[in-house]
């Protein structure tokens, strides 16, 4: 079983809402669409349902070409950000609907009702009605409801949004589990760049109707191919300044400069802009090789055990993630540094030129 | 500006509240100083809406007063406390203009046209409105239209509070950074006191300067970001702050012996020897994988998350009744390699809590 | 894995297809044909071309009834649309009394057209009538029998009184869908009643005040019962809206050729006033949105 999407597009009303994608997902794996709202994942989560029919381009499940085949006829199953439920119907009743349609034995359903409700720890709430149990409750029942049938692609559109955050915690560590146990293709929508992460997987990033990337979920965080992609997988923001090469060395304002090793070597000279991660900023002038600069605090925000800050350097807006608690004042100047084993860098095109890890590493990674 | 004074306030949406059990708020007695930032967090149910409702005047408490520096104001309404609120889904006048709709509590109290327009502008300057005043509301993305919103909230400089009611629930992640931001500015700029609800537990920590745990219609904290977190005062506190949340191990303590499973845990502090249910907690941030000392463990699961690493582990049992392993949660750093021998877990003792009853204690020296 | 497609859901389409095919289709083709050709019934038929289409077009019978229809209509929706919102606004949210005024206003809409012709009738007669002799012994001549303008105030008032509940359920269902934290926001902005309602719930009803203006506009545009219960379109011809005229032209005098092509032209118009309001309503929304 796999699903490809060949050169699938879609536009509505004069305005594209997919460009021209491949994409291909293979047997039992596990799928990110990660990207900000409007960037297309509900479209072409829908495309590859069937629920729409694209444009232009094939739908393949198995080989076979499924464009335009109605959703009924295909094997899928789908969670919504909203709990969707049979409101009349019991826990156990909504669990089993699917397999009341395939007209399975009352002792085919029943089993594997106790068993997708013991997996969901629903066991306790099966005579309940959905609007007696709580949003997290419901949404679990819809995931049972969907993962009951055993179908080949289950996809969830955003399923967490709605809930509590230590509900979506919960969840999120659970989804692999589920993943795991049931051997579908699952295909699952986010803007968070960090439950894309721990689902692990795969990661497609859209972005504007484009899929930017596709690739294993750890590849995209550490070798992102564009800045847009680098932006939609950091969360806080990615920090950017613009930065020099010339011969050997890496000019940065303020008159620093690093030796231009590894991949950028190879780089021809000109401008370039350097990208990195909150939590790679440090405080203080620890300058061991790493780039440091001056600092004017904007404001801070706390954790609990971190702190953001968000300062004016070199020109720019950054944050900073550093671990333990530290209050400064507003508008105070400090020093930060920055490891340069840690930095991206994009070309004039936005391009990723340069990697902090180099990719020999990546194959054993 | 005032502060904002909450005496022996209890609500319950029953029409005679026999039980503690019948009332969505338990009874609360807090001050909200002037000026300052507070997060009201706490799980969907947990009576934050209707406390924040009883504040604004929209409900009208069961028992107890509310209190505007000395004013008595529980029977006065929303219109007379002078109070803004900024709701979970934007709130606009679709057929105004952003301008016109954040002149519109202005106008409404009948300002001076000048006044007006300067106060417009200068608002919608600092978040960034400026180059949509003349544009109509409707049609606007959601997070233009929460900044009006905010706006609205913001643009009457003699307020007594402004309330915000999950604020950034349709929000994307990137764009949180940015309205949090602002929200901040706002707040250094115009000294107002906000109380912020919501459920994320981020989100609360970021904000506050002090955040309000409520609990099944209790406050069962009341503290800074890192108090919360370093010591939390109810076993909720602990595992609702923090992701993920604080462990908790069942031990039998006496003096600064813990005994868990056969195992014997020191701590910093002498407990005596507490009469009830004995539970240490420790936070994931605080427990380090290592080849030896500490308590031993069988790790289940990693995950990466970039920066992090998430270590789902089990306590091994050595005592009598094997086989009910505790699950405990590690957090380490993502340079950190957990190696095959690592079968140790070490707690930090000075970052032990100790809770009996579900209320935290504290020890001696 | 491709399992057959059930088809049997067709079935279940049929008894519509048949229905609106007897009652729609067939009949509007037999009305296009007559338009066509001159006939007295039986079964002789002379075609005739556009010929029929031409004399009506320049018949002041046409233009007259066309003239009234149009007065009508507006009255009746600068009437009904602003008291159906009014009654709406006041009507009670929640409890049983919004409830009961849910019943009451549901009433007149369950009442056949001929029995409110016919209520309105003995109502207005200034004889036996209650309203009628009450106005006349106010010292007010009334009698809508005689008198043109009589007669119009008196079908407008039953067109008012059997359809407005209809525009104020209509804005009743726009209201109630408004969420509570708009009319918070409101008062906390310390909005004006009128505010409230000028900047939230009139936008807010846009969409279903859309629906209640196109139905009114076209049932009242096809207005046929009540004046001919009344006054039979008199008096003189000063009720005789277009669909009274048709009926008179077809079965008064049996000229099934000229009315054929008058009910098509009737039904031209309706559809072209409702497209042109429809659209222009739904441009002026999307304006508002893109702009």
């Amino acid at each position: 079983m796999s699903l490809r999407l060949q050169g699938v597009s879609k536009a509505v009303n004069a305005e594209t809402h997919i460009h021209p994608t491949d994409l291909e997902l293979q047997k039992g794996s596990m799928n990110v669409l990660l990207g900000p709202t409007l960037a297309g994942k509900t479209t072409l989560m829908r495309l590859m349902a069937g629920l729409d029919k694209p444009d232009t381009g094939k739908v393949y499940w198995d080989g076979k070409d499924v464009t335009g085949h109605r959703v009924q006829a295909r094997d899928i199953a789908m969670v919504y950000q909203q709990f969707v439920n049979y409101p009349s119907m019991t826990v156990y009743d909504n669990i089993a609907s699917p397999l009341k349609l395939q007209k399975k034995s009352r002792a085919t359903i029943d089993a594997k009702v106790q068993e997708m409700a013991e997996l969901l720890k629903l066991t306790s709430i099966l005579d309940r009605k959905p609007n007696e149990i709580s949003g997290g409750q419901q949404q679990r029942c819809a995931i049972a409801r969907a993962l009951v049938k055993d179908v080949g692609l289950v996809l969830m559109d955003e399923p967490l949004a709605n809930l509590d955050y230590k509900l979506r915690e919960e969840l999120r560590s659970e989804i692999p589990r589920l993943f795991a146990a049931s051997g579908s293709i699952f295909v699952y929508a986010t803007t968070e760049p960090e439950e894309a992460l721990l689902l692990g997987g795969n990661t497609a990033t859209l972005w504007e109707g484009r899929v930017t990337q596709f690739a294993p979920s750890m590849d995209v965080y550490r070798r992102p191919v564009d800045e847009i992609t680098a932006r939609v997988y950091s969360d806080p923001p990615m920090n950017f300044v613009a930065v020099q090469k010339e011969g050997d060395v890496v000019h940065f304002p303020n008159g620093q400069s690093i030796p231009a090793g590894g991949d950028l070597a190879g780089l021809p000279n000109g401008e370039y802009r350097a990208g990195f991660r909150a939590h790679h900023l440090e405080l203080g002038e620890n300058t061991s090789g790493k780039l440091v600069f001056d600092a004017e605090l904007v404001f801070t925000e706390l954790t609990g055990s971190e702190t953001y800050i968000h300062v004016s350097a070199a020109g720019e807006g950054w944050i900073g993630l550093i671990p333990g608690v530290h209050t400064f004042q507003v508008g105070q100047a400090f020093k930060i540094c920055l490891n340069p084993k840690n930095i991206f860098y994009f070309d004039q095109a936005a391009k990723l030129a340069a990697s902090p890890r180099p990719k020999a590493a990546k194959a054993g990674a | 500006m005032a502060s904002i004074t909450l005496e022996k306030l209890a609500h319950s949406y029953l029409h005679s509240p026999q039980v503690q059990a019948d009332f969505a708020v338990k009874e609360v007695n807090h001050t909200w100083e002037d000026g300052r930032a507070y997060a009201l967090l706490g799980p969907s149910g947990c009576g934050k809406t209707t406390l924040l409702n009883i504040m604004s005047g929209l409900l009208k408490p069961t028992r107890g007063r509310i209190l505007f520096g000395d004013q008595d104001v529980t029977a006065i309404s929303t219109a007379e406390r002078n109070i803004a609120q900024v709701f979970q889904f934007p709130v606009v006048y679709d057929t105004m203009t952003v301008g016109q709709n954040l002149a519109f509590p202005l106008r409404n109290r009948g300002m001076e046209a000048s006044y007006i327009s300067e106060r417009v502008a200068r608002i919608s300057q600092m978040i960034g409105l400026d180059a949509h005043l003349d544009q109509k509301a409707r049609g606007l993305s959601a997070d233009l239209k929460q900044k009006i919103s905010l706006g609205r909230g913001v643009v009457r400089e003699d307020v007594n509070a402004i309330l915000f009611d999950e604020p950034l629930t349709v929000i994307d992640p990137h764009l949180k950074w940015e309205l949090r931001t602002q929200l901040k500015s706002l707040h250094r700029e115009f000294g107002h006191t906000m109380i912020y609800v919501t459920h994320d537990q981020t989100e609360a920590l970021t904000f506050a300067e002090k955040v309000v745990v409520m609990h099944d219609g209790m406050v069962v904290q009341i503290g800074t970001p890192q108090e919360l977190f370093d010591a939390p005062a109810h076993v909720f506190v602990g595992y609702f702050i923090g992701s993920p949340g604080m462990n908790f191990i069942p031990v039998s303590l006496e003096g600064n012996v813990a005994e868990t499973n056969g195992h014997a845990i020191n701590l910093a502090k002498d407990y005596g020897r507490p009469s009830g249910k004995v539970v240490l907690g420790i936070r994931p941030e605080f427990i380090r994988l290592a080849k030896d000392g500490g308590l031993p463990v069988r790790i289940n699961h990693i995950r990466d998350a970039g920066r992090q690493k998430f270590v789902s582990a089990a306590l091994l049992d050595a005592g009598p009744n094997a086989g009910s392993d505790t699950e405990i949660d590690i957090v380490v750093d993502a340079d950190i390699e957990i190696g095959e021998d690592m079968t140790n877990a070490v707690f930090d003792p000075a970052k032990v809590s100790v809770f009996c009853d579900d209320w935290r204690i504290e020890g001696g020296s | 894995m491709d399992k057959p497609v059930n088809q049997r859901a067709w079935i279940l389409v049929l008894p519509v297809v048949i229905l609106v095919a007897f009652s729609s289709v067939i009949p509007m083709m037999t009305v296009v044909n007559y338009s066509f050709q001159d006939t007295f019934g039986g079964n002789e038929f002379f075609w005739v071309g556009l010929e029929w289409y031409r004399e009506l077009l320049r018949s002041e019978r046409l233009w007259d009834a066309l003239g009234r229809q149009l007065l009508f209509s507006a009255i009746i929706l600068a009437i009904e649309i602003p008291l159906g919102i009014l009654v709406a606004l006041c009507m009670p949210k929640k409890g049983w009394i919004a409830s009961l005024c849910l019943v009451l206003m549901a009433l007149p809409l369950l009442i056949p057209y001929n029995v409110v012709g016919t209520i309105w009738q003995i109502f207005g007669r200034s004889d036996i009538g209650l309203l009628g002799r009450i106005v006349s012994d106010m010292g007010i001549s009334y009698n809508y029998a005689q008198n043109a303008f009589d007669a119009w105030v008196t079908v407008i008032a039953m067109d008012v009184w059997h359809w407005t509940s209809l525009v104020a359920l209509l804005s009743y269902a726009g209201l109630r869908s408004i969420p509570n934290a708009y009319y918070q926001a409101a008062q906390i902005d310390q909005a004006s009643r009128w505010s409230v309602f000028r900047y939230i719930e009139l936008p807010k009803m846009r969409g279903v005040l859309i629906i209640a203006v196109l139905l009114r506009f076209m049932d009242s545009f096809m207005i046929y019962t009540e004046p001919f219960v009344l006054t039979g379109g008199g008096p003189g011809n000063a009720t005789t809206f277009l669909s009274i005229d048709l009926v008179k032209m077809a079965l008064g005098q049996f000229d099934l050729g000229p009315a054929a092509a008058f009910s098509l032209m009737y039904f031209l118009v309706i559809l072209l006033i409702s497209y042109v309001f429809y659209t222009v309503m739904i441009t002026t929304d999307k304006d508002g949105a893109t702009q």
